[in-house]
């Protein structure tokens, strides 16, 4: 029998972030304080250096239910390891072309440089990504199932 | 005996896959594999040798086992088996059905593994005569008739028609059901068939391996051979050829942790592999030599001892095309088998 | 070409012989013509059974791994593409230049024996190789194919016939260059919309099973211990359970020798399902061409790689799709 009271819920997508310790969390510590918005629904995880996240980190966070992942570092030239984020930004590169190579929408992943002083950056910037994840839908493409299934169990 | 038109042939897997599923030779992305069958699938029943084996319908690469489900301290365990509903599988060659009765006597030995009990019961088994071997086939070694295998149902193809015998009650059952799109006939083609195939068999380049000295008794000094240095010197150590087998049975038992409990699950481990004897403290074989020994001795000498003198290998020849490097049983028969060969 | 093995049979002899090395990394005879395996010969009487033909299109290089750290110096054949992929092991430290005596080889080019199968060649008892033409015998009968069409893969995009490391050199023929156009493949996946080309690799990479041989045979996949090997990684896994574990084994090989993959071959050589691997990294070799200027890997044996460099003027990741319209 068909349920008629269960509205369909609006799509939240799920938003992985990986910011960097010295510049981009900084920065949304910033927005958090200067009360600047950006959706509860982005997930960030400090990394020392944006150069630290290996490409793995990225799929796995796919794997375990994200819909868009995002990586914020310092901008070029300000990394407080001196060159880290040089090396993220060829990683990346080449890796979301690879990703979109493999007929993974591009709009899902993003590399943006936000420093220590730019609250409102950070929170324009995680407030666009997830508008355009959204009207993208739920990610089916790069997710594994054993990790949906339970989540349909609950 | 019945036949059927092979223009007619997608009418008789609508008619099987309406009442059950039904797994044959598909051809994806280029190679021929066993695969669900559905409207719109290319057939690849034409194809002698399906990349992996069928036995993946039996004991699948890889299974959920059980699952766990973690709340707090306390951890439900769900058992995941469920009753197997009939299927048939299509297009069985003799090799491959061969390969079922080596996996048989050790998954249904006691202790019964279930999850390949339960689907080895469903299984309707349609197996299909061989009429154009290769090279790389060598069955005959293993007294297997390749123009008439067993099953609950034998098939035999030829340019014009698919002929048909069932020979079990399954297979009858199956038959009744399918029977309207058949017509009566084709004793006389298919032994001429098998006299022609049963010809390029006795031709082929490994259909008189000598195989004598694989015995119990030479157990020692097989194994202290020192040959196997230059038959495994360029092993890569992967495992196409384990993945291809239709009788290795080796499998690995893993945990994943979903998000919200742990999947317990086997997958297909090789003995080829660098981990596959790891344990806590360490490794029993540390040398691809020993690796490379393994799966011949286990084939043509451990296995044998256990069972009757059946050989762990059924000559369908997959390792011999697939191996990277070109290494294979052919050669290990050749330098270590018998007399015939020295 | 026969004239190229006895002559490579003989300095093999005279190289044991002598003492100057200890062993020789070559191919001996298979069951066929079409199926010959790596050798490592230690004494003048191994070379009996010594073959050089056009099915040798196994890459020796990433024998000397070991070979390199064994006693006594090891010599080894190798044709020119091969000599790219020896250069990266240099490179990385991974094979010890001074251990090994490297014998550059003619080549003309590889053979497929899965390609003149599939081109309906059953029961091959015998293959000839007749200038521009390949001669098959069967139980079911002759057949003849031109050379062309049971090249391997990665001969039809050969990277040329200079040998870019070398002790010393047998060519007693001119080698002919063939045309290479090896991103076409790729340029044609590009074209495709997102939505065809994950139905492409979805089909493709469905097949895999994980068998690892694209890894193990892989001259830039040295690792001690793999990722995929490694139980305290948290992705080792000896299945696909997944089609997440498909595409996550793939990209994470390909990314890994991005930069140091010189497009060999041996991947899509040796894969049991005939994936065709090499536009993974190909497709990889065409970004880095594009955004960070030529490279090829294994010119030298020595230098940055572009994953181990950067300029401060590099594109950024989000610009990388409007290069020409919408792809780099």
């Amino acid at each position: 029998m068909q349920d008629v009271t269960t509205e369909k819920k609006e799509y939240v997508p799920n938003i992985v972030a990986f910011c960097c310790n010295w510049c981009s969390y900084a920065g949304a510590d910033l927005a958090g304080s200067s009360r600047l918005s950006y959706p509860a629904n982005v997930k960030i995880i400090r990394v020392p250096c944006s150069c630290r996240v290996n490409p793995m980190f990225v799929l796995k966070a796919f794997q375990r239910g994200a819909d868009g992942v995002i990586l914020c570092g310092c901008h070029p030239g300000d990394c407080h390891y001196v060159t880290g984020n040089y090396y993220t930004r060829r990683r990346m590169a080449l890796l979301f072309s690879f990703l979109n190579y493999l007929g993974i929408e591009k709009e899902r992943t993003r590399v943006e440089w936000v420093s220590a002083a730019e609250g409102a950056r950070f929170s324009a910037v995680m407030n666009d990504f997830v508008k355009t994840v959204a009207a993208l839908g739920e990610n089916k493409r790069l997710t594994d199932l054993r990790c949906k299934e339970d989540k349909n169990d609950a | 005996m019945l036949k059927i038109s092979k223009e007619k042939l997608n009418g008789l897997y609508s008619k099987i896959s309406a009442s059950m599923p039904l797994y044959m030779p598909l051809k994806k992305a280029g190679e021929a594999n066993y695969g669900l069958w559905a409207d719109g699938e290319e057939s690849a029943l034409g194809v002698l040798k399906t990349v992996k084996s069928p036995k993946d319908l039996f004991f699948p690469q890889s299974e959920t086992m059980m699952k766990f489900k973690t709340e707090g301290k306390s951890i439900e365990i769900l058992d995941v088996r469920e009753e197997q509903k009939p299927f048939v599988l299509f297009g069985v060659k003799a090799c491959d059905f061969k390969a079922f009765d080596v996996l048989d006597r050790v998954f249904l030995a006691e202790p019964v593994d279930t999850y390949y009990q339960s689907r080895r019961s469903a299984g309707i088994i349609v197996t299909l005569a061989c009429s154009r071997p290769e090279e790389s086939c060598f069955c005959k070694v293993f007294g297997i008739d390749a123009a008439e295998p067993a099953g609950d149902v034998t098939t035999w193809l030829d340019e014009k028609y698919l002929y048909w015998r069932a020979n079990t009650e399954k297979g009858n059952a199956l038959t009744e059901s399918v029977k309207e799109l058949f017509e009566n006939g084709g004793e006389k083609e298919v032994s001429a068939q098998q006299k022609k195939t049963r010809e390029i068999i006795e031709k082929l380049p490994f259909s008189h391996l000598d195989l004598s000295r694989f015995k119990p008794e030479n157990l020692n000094e097989l194994f202290d051979a020192s040959e196997w240095e230059s038959l495994s010197e360029a092993c890569l150590g992967c495992g196409a050829c384990t993945f291809v087998c239709p009788t290795c049975q080796c499998f690995d038992i893993r945990d994943f942790k979903t998000n919200e409990g742990v999947i317990r699950y086997r997958c297909w481990d090789s003995c080829m592999y660098s981990d596959f004897t790891q344990m806590a403290a360490a490794n029993s074989r540390t040398t691809q030599l020993q690796r490379y020994r393994q799966r011949f001795m286990h084939k043509l000498v451990y296995y044998p001892s256990q069972h009757e003198g059946l050989y762990s290998c059924v000559g369908c020849g997959r390792c011999v095309n697939k191996c990277p490097q070109h290494l294979n049983i052919i050669k290990v028969v050749k330098t270590l088998g018998g007399k015939a060969h020295d | 070409m026969r004239d190229v093995e006895l002559k490579m049979k003989e300095r093999a002899a005279e190289l044991l012989k002598s003492g100057e090395v200890a062993r020789v990394i070559g191919w001996k005879k298979g069951e066929f013509y079409f199926d010959p395996e790596p050798s490592v010969f230690e004494t003048e009487a191994e070379l009996e059974n010594f073959v050089y033909n056009g099915f040798c299109g196994a890459n020796l290089s990433k024998y000397l791994i070991a070979a390199s750290k064994k006693p006594g110096k090891t010599a080894v054949f190798l044709k020119p593409c091969d000599t790219y992929s020896f250069n990266e092991l240099v490179k990385e430290h991974r094979v010890v230049r001074e251990n090994i005596h490297v014998v550059a080889i003619e080549c003309q080019g590889k053979l497929d024996i899965s390609k003149i199968k599939k081109l309906g060649a059953d029961a091959v008892t015998e293959v000839e190789e007749l200038g521009e033409k390949v001669k098959v015998s069967s139980l079911y009968g002759d057949m003849e194919f031109a050379k062309e069409e049971v090249l391997l893969e990665k001969c039809l995009c050969c990277k040329g016939k200079e040998h870019k490391a070398a002790d010393e050199t047998i060519i007693l023929h001119e080698m002919p260059e063939t045309k290479n156009d090896r991103f076409s493949g790729v340029e044609k996946l590009e074209a495709m919309t997102p939505d065809e080309r994950f139905a492409f690799w979805k089909g493709e990479l469905s097949k895999c099973i994980r068998c690892n041989a694209c890894r193990n045979v892989c001259p830039a996949c040295s690792c001690v211990k793999c990722v995929f090997d490694n139980p305290n990684s948290g992705i080792a896994a000896k299945a696909n359970d997944t089609e997440f574990e498909e595409q996550m084994f793939h990209i994470i090989r390909a990314f890994h020798v991005a930069g140091r993959c010189t497009d060999c071959g041996e991947c899509s050589r040796v894969c049991p399902q005939n994936i065709p691997l090499h536009l993974l990294n190909r497709k990889f070799i065409k970004d880095i061409d594009t955004l960070y200027g030529e490279f090829q890997a294994g010119d030298v044996p020595e230098g940055k790689t572009p994953l181990t460099d950067y300029r401060t003027e590099d594109t950024e990741p989000g610009k990388v799709f409007d290069a020409e319209g919408k792809h780099a």
